[in-house]
C-alpha cells in the first residue's frame, strides 16, 4: 500500500483512535454504571455491587420478554436467511428479470424507514385479522432482516465458481441436487452468518416492533418501558449491559464463521451493489 | 433406435419439467415475501392515504384532505422541515467523520484491515435503543457528562443545555449511524485504482491534489451510498427525539407514530408516510444524478 499517498499518515492514525473512542465511550457508560450502588447514574461512582444483576434474576416479565425476544429472534432469521438464500442464488444463478426484480425489492426496506415499515405491516396483519402478535413482529423482523440477508447470500454466490454447479450438472445431477449437494455445502458458513445477523437484528430490533407488539413485548420493548421509571433506571443499565454482551458475542461469532467460508478480509455487507439504487 | 430416441425425449421433457418445479420453488419464497411484504404493504399505505378516517381500518370514502391538512397546516411544515434539517446535519456530519476512517482501511490499514473494519462496524450491530438510552444517560442534567465535568472542577454547577435540544438528536443519530457511513465509502475507496494514483505521483502530483483531483471523484458514488443509507432511518426516525430531544426537536417519524397510537388517525398518519416516502425518493433520485455526473458506477 506505498503506493498511496503518506503525509499526514500520524494525524489520520490518531483521528481513527479519537473516532472508536466517541464509537464505544457513550455505550460503555451502561456497563460502568450497572456496577455502581447508586440509582443516579452520575460521577464519582458511589461504590461496586452487583444488585441490579441480582434484580434481573426473579423478574417474571422480563424472564417472559426474554422468551418472546428469542421466539420472534429465530423465527424471523429462518425465514429471512431462507429467503436470503432463494433469492440469492436466483438472482446469481437464473439472472432473469424477475430474479433480478425480486431481489431489488428484498433489498428495497433499507430505503423505508423503520416507522414505515413498522406501520405498514400494522396495516397488513390487521387486515389479515392477525392483528399485533408475535407472528406480526416475526413479519416485521423478517422484512427488517432481508436486505443484510440477501446481500450477504448473494456476495457467496457471486463468489462461488459456476464451474462447480457445471460440473455437477455434466454429471448428470439435477438442479435440486446440485443446489442441495453442491452450493449449500459451499454457502453453509455465509448461511450461519446470515442467520445470526438476522437473529440480532430481530434482537435489538425497537423501532418496527414497537407497532406491532400486542400483549407480548420483546425485550427492547420491555427495556423501553422502563425507561419511564426513574427507579428501574440501574436494572436497565444491568439488562442493557447484558444484551450488549449477547450482540457483541454473536456479530464476532458471525464474522468468524464467515471469514472461515471467505478468505477475504472484507465484511459481505461491504460487497457491491447492496444498495437497490442502480 | 427409435426407443431410445423416445427415451432421450421422455427424459429431456422429465428434466425440462424439473428444471421448472425447481425455478418456481426457488423464486416462490422471495416472490410471496416482496409481494406481500413489500409491495403490497406499501400499497395500502398509499391507499390509506387517500381514505378519510371515519375509525375503520380502510377508512372510509376517497379524499385528498389528508395531504390537503398536511401540506396547508404550518405545523407539519415546520416538523418535515426540521426532520430535513436534522437528518441533513446527520448525514453531513456522518459522512464527512467517516470518510477519514474509511481512508485510513483503504490505504493505511495493511494486514489489520479485517479487525479495524469489524471494530468499527461492531457497535452497530448492537442494539440501537440502548445506545440512544446511553446518550440520555450521558447528557442528562445530573447524568454522566455534566457530573463528569462537575468532578474535574471543569464548570462550577451542571450545563443544561446539553440534553433535550435538536443538537442533542443530531449527536445521538449521527453516534448511532455511525457505521452506516464508513461501509459504502471505503467500498468506493478499495475500486480507486492504484495504478492512476503512482501515474500521478510520478508526474509529479501533490498528495493534496491527488485526493481532490483523482481519489475524492472516484469516491462519491461511495460517499452517496452512505449519505443515504444513514438519510433514510434518520428522517423518519422517532426514539431518539423521544428520548434525547426534547419537545423543540419533534420530527416527522414522531407524528406519524403518533396518528397510529394516541391521535388514531390511520389515514392521516398514511399520508404523512407517503410524503416522507416521496421526500426520499426524491433524495434517492438526486443521489443518482449525482452519481452518473460522477459517471464511475458501471
Amino acid at each position: 500500500m506505498s503506493v498511496s499517498p503518506s503525509t499526514g499518515k500520524s494525524w489520520l492514525r490518531t483521528y481513527i483512535v479519537a473516532y472508536i473512542v466517541f464509537l464505544y465511550l457513550p455505550i460503555a457508560v451502561i456497563p460502568i454504571f450497572s456496577f455502581n450502588n447508586s440509582i443516579q447514574a452520575a460521577f464519582p461512582l458511589s461504590g461496586f455491587t452487583t444488585a441490579w444483576y441480582q434484580s434481573l434474576l426473579d423478574n417474571e416479565n422480563l424472564h417472559r420478554a426474554l422468551e418472546t425476544s428469542l421466539i420472534v429472534g429465530f423465527s424471523a432469521a429462518f425465514l429471512a436467511t431462507a429467503i436470503g438464500v432463494t433469492v440469492g442464488y436466483m438472482e446469481v444463478a437464473a439472472g432473469d428479470r424477475i430474479s433480478r426484480t425480486i431481489s431489488a425489492l428484498a433489498r428495497l426496506p433499507i430505503l423505508i424507514p423503520g416507522v414505515i415499515v413498522g406501520i405498514a405491516l400494522l396495516i397488513l396483519v390487521n387486515l389479515a385479522g392477525l392483528g399485533p402478535s408475535r407472528i406480526a413482529i416475526v413479519l416485521g423482523h423478517t422484512l427488517v432482516a432481508l436486505p443484510t440477508a440477501v446481500v450477504i447470500m448473494r456476495s457467496r454466490f457471486l463468489a462461488l465458481p459456476k464451474s462447480f454447479s457445471e460440473v455437477a450438472m455434466d454429471l448428470g445431477a439435477n438442479e435440486w441436487t446440485t443446489f442441495r449437494r453442491i452450493i449449500l455445502p459451499l454457502a453453509a458458513p455465509a448461511i450461519a452468518s446470515s442467520f445470526m445477523l438476522s437473529f440480532l437484528t430481530s434482537f435489538d430490533e425497537f423501532i418496527v416492533a414497537f407497532f406491532l407488539s400486542g400483549t407480548e413485548p420483546t425485550l427492547p420493548l420491555f427495556v423501553w418501558g422502563q425507561l419511564r421509571f426513574p427507579k428501574a433506571l440501574p436494572s436497565v443499565m444491568a439488562l442493557g449491559s447484558v444484551i450488549l454482551l449477547v450482540s457483541i458475542v454473536i456479530a464476532t461469532a458471525a464474522e468468524l464463521i464467515r471469514r472461515r467460508g471467505a478468505p477475504d478480509d472484507d465484511l459481505a455487507v461491504t460487497a457491491k451493489g447492496s444498495l437497490p439504487i442502480s | 433406435m427409435s426407443v431410445s430416441a423416445e427415451s432421450e425425449f421422455t427424459r429431456r421433457a422429465a428434466s425440462a419439467r424439473h428444471q421448472t418445479l425447481f425455478q418456481v420453488g426457488m423464486t416462490a419464497p422471495g416472490a410471496l415475501a416482496t409481494l406481500i411484504l413489500v409491495l403490497f404493504a406499501l400499497g395500502i399505505v398509499l391507499f390509506l392515504s387517500f381514505r378519510t378516517n371515519d375509525g375503520s381500518l380502510l377508512g372510509g370514502g376517497f379524499s385528498f384532505a389528508n395531504f390537503a391538512g398536511a401540506l396547508s397546516d404550518p405545523l407539519y411544515a415546520t416538523v418535515i422541515l426540521r426532520s430535513l434539517a436534522i437528518a441533513g446535519l446527520v448525514t453531513l456530519a456522518t459522512v464527512v467523520t467517516a470518510y477519514p476512517v474509511a481512508y485510513y482501511l483503504a490505504f493505511h490499514a495493511g494486514k489489520h484491515r479485517g479487525l479495524l473494519l469489524f471494530v468499527v462496524t461492531l457497535p452497530f450491530w448492537t442494539s440501537y435503543l440502548l445506545r440512544v438510552f446511553a446518550w440520555k444517560v450521558v447528557l442528562a442534567y445530573n447524568g454522566v457528562l455534566n457530573s463528569a465535568l462537575l468532578t474535574t472542577g471543569i464548570t462550577s454547577e451542571p450545563i443544561l443545555a446539553f440534553l433535550n435540544t435538536p443538537a442533542a438528536v443530531v449527536v445521538t443519530l449521527a453516534h448511532a449511524y455511525a457505521a452506516f457511513a464508513i461501509l459504502p465509502i471505503y467500498v468506493a475507496l478499495e475500486n480507486v485504482p492504484r495504478s492512476l494514483i503512482e501515474a500521478a505521483e510520478d508526474l509529479g502530483a501533490r498528495p493534496f491534489s491527488i485526493f481532490r483531483r483523482i481519489i475524492l471523484p472516484i469516491s462519491m458514488p461511495g460517499v452517496l451510498g452512505a449519505a443515504l443509507v444513514v438519510f433514510v432511518p434518520t428522517v423518519g426516525d422517532y426514539v431518539t427525539p423521544a428520548l434525547v430531544g426534547g419537545p423543540n426537536s419533534t420530527m416527522i417519524g414522531s407524528m406519524i407514530q403518533a396518528q397510529f397510537g394516541k391521535a388514531n388517525d390511520w389515514p392521516f398518519g398514511a399520508a404523512l408516510s407517503v410524503i416522507v416516502m416521496l421526500v426520499i425518493l426524491g433524495v434517492v433520485l438526486g443521489a443518482r444524478v449525482a452519481d452518473k455526473h460522477f459517471g464511475s458506477r458501471t
